[in-house]
C-alpha cells in the first residue's frame, strides 16, 4: 500500500493514499472539530469546522474533502482558523439553546435544578434530553464560546412524535444533514430531505406527512447519526452518559448485525448499530428499537415451572432437573425427540444436540431449519457440496446483476437491501421475481411476476435461453461441472412458449432477465423463502444449475445466497441441531464420525438417523414419540397445520420447554425452564454468511433464568452423562473446535479481534470468504436435470384462492420477542387478509371488514385490507400473531428430499363475516 | 381539483420530459403554469414517474420561491415589499390583509376567493405602497384602505 507522509501540527503521520486530512489528523491524534462528518456518510463539507491551513494552499480548506498530499504541513487551530469557527458556532448558537454554554455551573447543573440566571427552560442544555451525549457541545467546549452578539431566537417548532420510537425536535436541530443522507443515501428510503431555506431550513417529510405515511422504515440510521438532541430515541431520552456498552449480535433475522448494547442502571436502555462486518453501523426497526424492551420485560420467565394441578407451579431449579431428568430416564431413545433452537447461541446447540445423542441417546434432533432452509442444505449439497450461502453479504453490493427470488428483502432482511441498494446505485440491474409486488418492485429494472409455485418452470426457461443463445459459460462448465448432457436434456421441456403459460410472465421479460443474468457479471443470486414448497429442493437446484450455468460461482459478488431466517439457524445446523449429521454434517451412519465421537464423549452412539421436525410431529400424533425436549420455539404459531401441531404436543406424556417467555407452545408444556435471553450470555453466533461472531453478555439475566448450555448440562448430569462440566461457553467452544473440522481455527480469543467465516480449519487460516473458489466443496458442480412439479395443492371449486405467506417489517417470526414492544405493536398491531381489489368486489369484502379464511385444515378470522399488491387469485397472510394462527391453514405436504412443508402454498376460501365473531 | 382530472392533464405533461433528476425543476415550473400552484397529488406523480423519493421533490419545491403550493385565488393579490412601499409601510399594508382575510402570506381563504402574496418591486415605486389585485394596480394603500379595496372586490 502507497504510504503519505505529511505533519499535522507538527506531528509527522504516515496515511495510506486516499486517506483525507480528517482521517490523517484522527490517525495523528489531533482532535478536530465536525458536525456534517460521520465516518458511514459519504462526505458533505457542509458544516466548514474542520477547515485546516495547507501550506501551500491559498485558502483554508475542508479537512473532511481534501485528500491528504505528499509532505502537507497542516495546521489545524491557528488563531485565524479559531476565529471563523467561533462565527459558525455563534451562528448555529443563535438558533440553538445555549444559555448553559456561558454558565460556569453547566457541568455540575441537572435538569431539574432551579436557575438562577433568567433562563428559559428551552434555552438550556441541562434540560436537553441528550445532555451528556451531545455531539454538538463537544465541537462547542473545544471552540471555547462565552458570550455572544447575536440575539437568539427560539424557533418554537413542535416536538414531533408519533410514539413509536423516537422524538423529532428540530428546535435541536443544526442542519448538518446526517440524517438526510443516511436515509437517502444508505437505507435508500428518502423518507425526509430538506424543505424550505435560509433561516426556515428544516429537515422534514414531504408534505410534513407524518414517518409512517411517507416510506420511512423506523430503522433508527438517522437516530444513530444525529450529532444533536433533536432525534432521540426512548429508551435514552434525559439518561446522559452510558455506564457501558457490550458489542453482540442481533438476535432477530440471519444477517448478524453488531449491535452496541448501552447500558445504563444495569440495564440495557437502548440499542445502537456498530460497524460490524455484515451490518457496516446499520441496523433494522427490529434490531435497533425492538430488543431493549424484549429482554427487560415484565413477562420474561425469572423461575422454572412445573405442572401441578393444571396450572403453572414455580420451583427450586434442583426440584425441576430432577424431575425433568427422572421423567426422560423413563423412555427409550426413540421415544423421545429433541428440538434444538436456531435463536441460541452454537454452544448453547452444541451442549442440546449433545445432551440428545450422548444421553437421550437418540438421532430425533431437528429445529425450524425444517421449516425455512432445509432445501438449501440438501440442494446446495447435492450441486455445490455445502449448503451455506456461497458469498459475504458485503460483496452484494459490487456485482452488476442482482436477482432477487422469493425474497421480500426490505422486509425480512433490511441490512441486506443495503447493499443491494448499493449496487443499484452504481448501476447494477435489479431483477426481483416475487409473485407479489413488494417494496423492491419498485426499486428494480425488471420485475417478474410468476404464479406463485411455478419458480423451477421460469428457472429453466432462462435456462434455455441461455444455452439457446450461446450466454453459458462452456469454459467454466467444462472445467469444473459434471452430468450437464443430461440437465441440457431435461430442459428440452421448457420451451419459452410453454413456460410463458406455466408461469405467467412475458416471454421477453423471461429473456431480458436471462440475458442480463448471464452477460452482466458479476451476477448474484439472493433467495430466503423459495424453498417452502413440497418441491423446494428443487427450487434451489434450479438455482444452483443457473449459477454453474453462466460460471457465477466461486467468485467475488456472484454465487447462490441464501438468506438464512434466524439469528443463528447456520449455526444450529453446524452443531448438529439435525438428524442425520454431527457438526460440520458429518453423518451419523458414517461409522468413522461415529467412532470419532463416541471417543470424544465416552459413550456407545446411535447410529440411525432420527425423525425430522414435521415427522417428530406426526409420530408424537401417533404416540410414537412420547416425550419432547424443546427449546426456544414455537411450533404451535410456527409449524403448519397448526391445530394437528398442537395435538400432537398435547398427546405427549411428557414435555419440557425452555425459553425466555410463556409462548403459545410453553403453555403446553409440562415442565418450562427460564432460559437467558442474547443479552445476558456469552458465546456466538454464526450468520448466513457463515461468519462466526461473538454474543457478549451486557446484564444479568432476570430472576432465575440460567444459560442454555447450563440447563442442558445439569440436565445430562442428573441423567448420568459424562462430560457435562463446563467451566463455561469458551470451554464448550474448546471442545466444538476439536470435533467440527470447519470451525477448527475458532477460539474465543481469535473473536475478540475479529470475526471468521467457516471453513476455518485452523488458527492460521484466514477463514473463507467465498466458497467454491477454483473448485467446489465436493469437487465438480453438479447439473442436477429437473422436471415442472405443480404445487400440493391447487386452487379448485371449493378453495378457489391460493393463500401465501410473508413477513412483516415489523414483527419477526412468531412476534415472541418483537409482539412485546409497544412500538412495534403500533406498527403492525394485528392480521391482515391482503386481497386484490378485483376479489375483494367480488366477494363483497370492504378495508377492515372481518373474514374468515379457509383451508381444508382449519380457519382463522382476521381484517381484510384490499392491496395491488397481491396479485388476482391470491391472499397474502403473515403468521406473527398468535389471535390469527395461520399457520392453521397450511400445507404439511412435504418435499420428499429435504422434508420441508408446503408454507407458502395452500388453497382456501375467504368468506365476509359480519363482525370479528 | 378532482383526481382524474388532475391525472388527464398530468400525463401528456410528465411524459415530455425524460426521466431524469435533472428534469425536476422544469416539470414542476410546468405542472404551475398548468394549474397555477404545485397540487400534491401532482408532486406524487412526478415522484412516481422520476423514480425519486416525494422528499425529494418537496424539498426541492419548497426550496425555491417561485412555487406555491395551494391555488390562486379568483382574485390574487399581490403586496409589493421593494424597496419603496417597504419605507412607506408595505409591511403595515400586508399585515392589515392578513388580518382582514384571516390568512397567512402564501395562502388562500377556505373559499378560494382571495389569495395573499408578496413580491418585490413592481415598478410603480412613485405610488408606493401598492398592492395588485388581479391586474388593477391599488396605489398609495394604508391599512384603512384596504377594507376599501377588498369591498370593491365582493
Amino acid at each position: 500500500m502507497d504510504l503519505i507522509k505529511l505533519t499535522i501540527n507538527d506531528i509527522p503521520v504516515e496515511v495510506p493514499k486516499g486517506y483525507t486530512l480528517l482521517q490523517a489528523a484522527e490517525v495523528a491524534g489531533v482532535y478536530l472539530p465536525t458536525l456534517c462528518y460521520h465516518p458511514n456518510l459519504s462526505t458533505y463539507g457542509g458544516c466548514r469546522l474542520c477547515l485546516v491551513e495547507v501550506e501551500g494552499m491559498r485558502r483554508l480548506t475542508t479537512a473532511c474533502t481534501t485528500p491528504a498530499g505528499e509532505g502537507n504541513v497542516v495546521k489545524t487551530n491557528t488563531p485565524q482558523i479559531q476565529r471563523l469557527r467561533r462565527n459558525i458556532v455563534e451562528l448555529i448558537l443563535s438558533e440553538h439553546p445555549h444559555a448553559c454554554f456561558t454558565c460556569e455551573r453547566r457541568d455540575r447543573c441537572g435538569p431539574m435544578d432551579i436557575c438562577l440566571r433568567n433562563v428559559a427552560v428551552t434555552e438550556r442544555c441541562v434540560t436537553c434530553p441528550k445532555n451528556g451525549r451531545c455531539e454538538f457541545k463537544e465541537v462547542v467546549n473545544y471552540i471555547g464560546f462565552d458570550e455572544s452578539n447575536l440575539p437568539y431566537a427560539y424557533k418554537g417548532l413542535r416536538v414531533e412524535t408519533d410514539g413509536t420510537f423516537f422524538d423529532r425536535d428540530f428546535n435541536l436541530c443544526v442542519l448538518c444533514g446526517r440524517c438526510v443522507r443516511a436515509c437517502q443515501e444508505i437505507r435508500g428510503s428518502g423518507a425526509i430531505a430538506f424543505n424550505f431555506r435560509g433561516p426556515e431550513a428544516v429537515v422534514g417529510t414531504a408534505f410534513n406527512n407524518p414517518l409512517g405515511d411517507v416510506g420511512c422504515q423506523y430503522c433508527g440510521a438517522c437516530v444513530d447519526v444525529c450529532p444533536t438532541g433533536a432525534l432521540t430515541e426512548h429508551g435514552n431520552r434525559f439518561a446522559g452518559p452510558v455506564d457501558s456498552i457490550a458489542t453482540t449480535v442481533c438476535p432477530y433475522c440471519g444477517v448478524g448485525c453488531q449491535l452496541d448494547l448501552e447500558i445504563r442502571n444495569g440495564k440495557v436502555s437502548n440499542v445502537v448499530a456498530a460497524n460490524g462486518p455484515a451490518n457496516k453501523g446499520q441496523a433494522c426497526v427490529k434490531g435497533k428499537f425492538g430488543l431493549a424492551e424484549v429482554v427487560h420485560h415484565p413477562q420474561r420467565l425469572t423461575a422454572p415451572l412445573v405442572r401441578r394441578n393444571g396450572g403453572f407451579a414455580e420451583v427450586t431449579w434442583t426440584e425441576a432437573l430432577e424431575y425433568v431428568a427422572d421423567n426422560l430416564k423413563k423412555y427409550g431413545s426413540e421415544q423421545v425427540a429433541t428440538i434444538v433452537s436456531a435463536k441460541c447461541t452454537n454452544e448453547d446447540n452444541y451442549v442440546i444436540q449433545k445432551l440428545a445423542r450422548a444421553v437421550l441417546g437418540s438421532n430425533n434432533v431437528d429445529h425450524c431449519a425444517r421449516l425455512c432452509d432445509a432445501p438449501n442444505l440438501v440442494g446446495l449439497t447435492m450441486s455445490f457440496g455445502s449448503g451455506a450461502m456461497t458469498n459475504a453479504i458485503e460483496e452484494i453490493g459490487d456485482a452488476s446483476c442482482i436477482i432477487s427470488m422469493g425474497s421480500n428483502t426490505t422486509a425480512a432482511h433490511p441490512v441486506v437491501w443495503l447493499q443491494i441498494n448499493r449496487a443499484v446505485k452504481k448501476g447494477a440491474k435489479l431483477i426481483v421475481i416475487n409473485p407479489r409486488e413488494i417494496d423492491l418492485c419498485q426499486k428494480a429494472d425488471l420485475w417478474l411476476q410468476q404464479h406463485p409455485g411455478t419458480d423451477v418452470a421460469l428457472l429453466m426457461g432462462m435456462m434455455r435461453v441461455i444455452v439457446d443463445e450461446g450466454l453459458a459459460d462452456q469454459e467454466f462448465i467444462n472445467a469444473r461441472c459434471e452430468n450437464y448432457e443430461a440437465f441440457l436434456e431435461s430442459l428440452k421441456n421448457f420451451d419459452l412458449d410453454s413456460v410463458e403459460t406455466m408461469t405467467g410472465v412475458a416471454k421477453a421479460d423471461i429473456v431480458e432477465a436471462a440475458r442480463a443474468y448471464a452477460t452482466q457479471k458479476p451476477s448474484t443470486f439472493l433467495s430466503c423463502s423459495m424453498t417452502q414448497s413440497s418441491h423446494g429442493t428443487d427450487n434451489v437446484l434450479a438455482v444452483a444449475n443457473l449459477a454453474m450455468l453462466t460460471g457465477n460461482v466461486g467468485k467475488p459478488s456472484t454465487g447462490v445466497n441464501v438468506l438464512r431466517g434466524q439469528n443463528n439457524v447456520q449455526g444450529a445446523c453446524d452443531m448438529g441441531g439435525l438428524p442425520d449429521v454431527y457438526t460440520a454434517y458429518q453423518s451419523v451412519a458414517e461409522p468413522s464420525v461415529q467412532k470419532k465421537f463416541e471417543e470424544a464423549w465416552g459413550v456407545k452412539l446411535n447410529p440411525n438417523v432420527g425423525l425430522s421436525l414435521s415427522e417428530m410431529m406426526a409420530a408424537a400424533l401417533e404416540g410414537n414419540i412420547k416425550a419432547m425436549y424443546l427449546v426456544g420455539e414455537n411450533p404451535v404459531l410456527s409449524d403448519p397445520d397448526a391445530k394437528h401441531v398442537k395435538e400432537a404436543l398435547e398427546k405427549l406424556e411428557f414435555f419440557v420447554v425452555q425459553d425466555i417467555f410463556l409462548t403459545e407452545t410453553a403453555e403446553l408444556a409440562d415442565v418450562v425452564l427460564p432460559a437467558a435471553c442474547f443479552a445476558e450470555k456469552d458465546g456466538t453466533f454464526t450468520n448466513t454468511e457463515r461468519r462466526v461472531q461473538r454474543v457478549r453478555k451486557a446484564v444479568d439475566p432476570p430472576g432465575e433464568a440460567k444459560d442454555d448450555w447450563w440447563i442442558a448440562s445439569e440436565v445430562a448430569k442428573r441423567m448420568g452423562g459424562k462430560g457435562f462440566e463446563y467451566a463455561g461457553p469458551e470451554q464448550i467452544m474448546e471442545e466444538i473446535t476439536g470435533l467440527t473440522p470447519s470451525y477448527g481455527g475458532i477460539s474465543y480469543e481469535r473473536l475478540e479481534r475479529e470475526t471468521v467465516q467457516w471453513p476455518c480449519p485452523t488458527p492460521e487460516h484466514g477463514g473463507t470468504r467465498d466458497l467454491h473458489v477454483g473448485t467446489f466443496v465436493r469437487g465438480k458442480g453438479k447439473f442436477v436435470p429437473l422436471e415442472f412439479k405443480s404445487p400440493a395443492e391447487t386452487p379448485d371449486e371449493e378453495y378457489p384462492l391460493l393463500l401465501t405467506t410473508e413477513r412483516s417489517r415489523f414483527h419477526f417470526h412468531t412476534s415472541t420477542m418483537t409482539g412485546r414492544v409497544k412500538g412495534l405493536k403500533k406498527l403492525g398491531s394485528e392480521e391482515y387478509v391482503e386481497i386484490n381489489p378485483a376479489d375483494a368486489e367480488k366477494l363483497g369484502i370492504e378495508d377492515d371488514g372481518w373474514v374468515k379464511v379457509v383451508s381444508r385444515r382449519g380457519e382463522v378470522k382476521a381484517r381484510a385490507k384490499s392491496s395491488m399488491a397481491t396479485p388476482v387469485g391470491v391472499v397474502t397472510m403473515t403468521f406473527h400473531f398468535a389471535a390469527c394462527p395461520t399457520n392453521t391453514l397450511t400445507n404439511t405436504a412435504l418435499d420428499p428430499v429435504a422434508k420441508i412443508p408446503e408454507l407458502k402454498i395452500a388453497s382456501v376460501k375467504v368468506e365476509k363475516l359480519t363482525d370479528s365473531g | 381539483m378532482d383526481a382524474k382530472h388532475l391525472a388527464g392533464q398530468l400525463r401528456p405533461l410528465l411524459s415530455r420530459h425524460r426521466k431524469d433528476r435533472a428534469s425536476l425543476v422544469p416539470m414542476l415550473q410546468e405542472v404551475q403554469d398548468t394549474f397555477g400552484y404545485l397540487p400534491r397529488e401532482a408532486m406524487m406523480e412526478i415522484a412516481f414517474y422520476l423514480g425519486i423519493p416525494a422528499s425529494a421533490v418537496y424539498g426541492v419545491a419548497t426550496f425555491y420561491n417561485q412555487f406555491r403550493f395551494t391555488p390562486l385565488g379568483r382574485h390574487p393579490i399581490k403586496v409589493c415589499l421593494g424597496t419603496a412601499c417597504h419605507m412607506r409601510g408595505g409591511q403595515l399594508v400586508l399585515e392589515a390583509l392578513e388580518r382582514e382575510l384571516e390568512i397567512k402570506v402564501g395562502e388562500v381563504t377556505e373559499d378560494g376567493e382571495y389569495s395573499l402574496d408578496r413580491v418585490a418591486c413592481i415598478g410603480c415605486c412613485v405610488m408606493a405602497p401598492v398592492v395588485v389585485v388581479g391586474d388593477t394596480i391599488e396605489p398609495r394603500l394604508t391599512p384603512f384602505k384596504v377594507e376599501e379595496v377588498l369591498v370593491k372586490l365582493r
